[in-house]
């Protein structure tokens, strides 16, 4: 039991991570991207190649992947999803569903429809368990690195949005962005900066989730759900939200697999939209923000 | 003064007479199959497909709720029309009826599901109801065949004197006078008073709520007769193929089917004709050249459209003209 808890925080941890760009991007510029699962099959496509190609070791291919699914999302930000902000959501959700299926076709044209598998160092491979009987926890030590990582990152994130200049510029313009232009802030640049960075982590998340996951070219329809509970669950204006939702959605479906497995993702479904109907706006939100 | 009341009430009326041009594009439509004899299967799709539009088209034009689930009840319509073709009675109009009554029900039911929060929340929710129906159908192997779908579906005559036939002739008359039809009590219902408050609701719901329109109950009777309209759909499309599988609930149907009424226009119910035609042959082109990559043209068709904008890809004469409300 302890170890399909672990299981299931560690399955959080990623969605976690993977889902927080568009949690970010959601809140900041009221922009509905289902594309955001492509940006983490970017990140998760670069590992593969990196390491089956030329040989780099795995800890390298990380941020490498960071910085891939960084960069392709800053140019994608410039030149496409820059005069959609202002469009109706409907626009919105159009243009990048059709992002989505274009990504999921042209990774199929290069890379083939089957599934990936990465090469995991040595010592990830092993497994821990510690206790006896119904309380034995045995952990993954890969399950254990991703928890370590994602945890970490977290740290760092609440870190700079509440204690630094950007964290604050960043704030700022969630809540409004008419005035934190007016106060000087370039909003066009936190935009730019923020999406690169959200894109960044899905990449990261791809990668370390490839393991975990899958990692086929039908990567960002399969997750697409997935990361939008995360959001819409978690609310946008915090990064505690989304970690909460995160963790609720990686625990119920790992459990719900587990025990009830005639039931399949019925749970994660059926809690969703019980909590959307209990509270649309999500289960934490703030009190004051911009609706 | 009465003199300009009428004159009022005749310009109202005025927008919802019959053009010339719609009997002639039904008459067009009635005799494609016979014109084009070999091609009547894919006019029997693009009736459905059309269908399952101008039902969307009820909630997203003209209601203004953004949905990405409406295959739930289009897969609903097909597997109910299915089911009772094999176990009860192989009619179609009585399975097409039974098909449009339970997708009601469920369009009742899904449409307290809709009443709140902002357009995220509606995706997210309508979203999950198919994902949740898709499940359902999976998991329910004993009922509904699982992955290898519903087979050994064999339909009766219609009104029991006109069989299926191979070339697919009667299943797409059957598909377009089921069309007409809903068509017709779409085109009545979207003129009356009724429709006129959706359209309200959709360019401002609070002041909709501030003049007195029920917003609650007008989404839900709103949205339960879209359901209706897709569950006939699917049903259709599950009577005229004999085969109803998983393929029916899939994101991409209701991907598809957005689509297909952005490309023909929102809020106007040829939009979803017009753009089923289109994205029917445009399908079957592209599909011939890339079998395994079309979606990846479909992709791209998208994300041009919204680049450069919905209204002027369709009237490509105000490309070069400044918009006016820029």
């Amino acid at each position: 039991m302890l170890t399909l808890l672990f299981d299931g925080i560690a399955y959080g941890m990623l969605l976690f991570i993977l889902a927080l760009g568009l949690a970010v991007t959601m809140g900041l510029m009221n922009f509905i991207n289902l594309a955001h699962g492509a940006f983490a099959m970017a990140g998760g496509y670069i590992t593969v190649l990196l390491m089956q190609r030329a040989g780099v070791p795995f800890l390298l291919c990380l941020p490498a992947a960071f910085l891939g699914a960084a960069l392709l999302g800053a140019v994608l930000e410039r030149t496409l999803y820059r005069p959609l902000y202002r469009k109706p959501h409907l626009d919105q959700v159009l243009f990048s569903i059709g992002l989505t299926f274009m990504a999921v076709a042209s990774i199929d044209w290069f890379m083939g429809s089957t599934q990936q598998f990465i090469q995991l160092p040595q010592w990830l491979k092993g497994r821990t368990e510690i206790g006896t009987g119904a309380w034995t926890l045995g952990m993954g030590h890969y399950r254990l690195f991703i928890i370590a990582v994602c945890a970490a990152l977290t740290v760092v994130l609440q870190y700079i949005l509440s204690n630094t200049r950007f964290g604050s510029r960043l704030r700022a313009s969630v809540d409004d962005q008419r005035v934190a232009a007016g106060l000087g802030i370039n909003v066009n640049m936190v935009f730019l900066s923020t999406f690169a960075f959200g894109c960044g982590l899905a990449g990261l998340g791809g990668a370390l989730g490839a393991e975990v996951l899958g990692l086929d070219p039908t990567f960002p329809l399969k997750f697409m759900i997935y990361f939008l509970i995360v959001v819409a669950v978690g609310g946008t204006s915090s990064i505690t939200g989304p970690l909460l939702a995160a963790l609720l959605l990686g625990i119920a479906d790992v459990a719900g697999k587990y025990y009830i497995p005639k039931m399949g993702a019925f749970i994660v479904y059926l809690l969703m939209i019980a909590i959307l109907i209990w509270r649309p706006q999500g289960l934490f939100v703030r009190q004051g923000g911009k609706a | 003064m009465s003199d300009n009341t009428s004159r009022a009430h005749l310009s109202l009326l005025d927008a919802t007479r019959w053009r010339v041009w719609e009997p002639l594009l039904w008459i067009a439509a009635f005799a494609a199959p016979f014109v084009l004899s070999q091609h009547a299967a894919i006019i029997n799709e693009i009736a459905i497909v059309a269908l399952f539009a101008l039902s969307l088209d009820l909630v997203l034009g003209f209601t203004g709720i953004v949905s990405l689930g409406h295959a739930a009840f289009f897969g609903f319509g097909a597997y109910t029309a299915a089911l009772f073709a094999k176990h009860v009675m192989p009619d179609p109009l009585v399975g097409l009826a039974v098909g449009i009554a339970t997708s009601t029900l469920l369009g009742a039911f899904a449409s307290f599901t809709v009443q709140r929060g902002s357009d995220l929340t509606r995706l997210m929710v309508t979203l999950g109801a198919a994902l949740i129906l898709l499940e359902l159908a999976n998991k329910l192997d004993w009922l509904t065949g699982g992955a290898d779908g519903l087979q050994g579906v064999v339909m009766g005559p219609v009104l029991g004197r006109f069989e299926f036939d191979l070339a697919g002739r009667t299943a797409a008359w059957y598909s377009l006078t089921v069309l007409l039809v809903l068509f017709v009590i779409a085109r009545r219902l979207v003129h009356s008073p009724f429709g006129a408050t959706l359209k309200a609701i959709r360019d401002n719901r609070l002041r909709a709520m501030a003049i007195g329109i029920p917003v609650g109950s007008r989404i839900t009777v709103a949205y339960t007769i879209a359901a209706a309209l897709a569950g006939a759909a699917g049903a259709l499309l599950a009577q005229t193929t004999g085969f109803a599988s998983l393929d029916v609930f899939e994101f991409h149907r209701s991907a598809d089917v957005m689509l297909i009424l952005v490309v023909g226009g929102t809020g106007w119910l040829y939009g979803g004709v017009l753009g089923a035609i289109v994205f029917k042959l445009m399908q079957d082109f592209l599909s011939a050249i890339t079998p395994q990559y079309w979606t990846f043209w479909l992709g791209l068709f998208l994300v041009v459209l919204v680049l450069v904008g919905r209204d002027r890809l369709l009237k490509p004469w105000t490309l070069f003209q400044r918009g006016r409300t820029a």
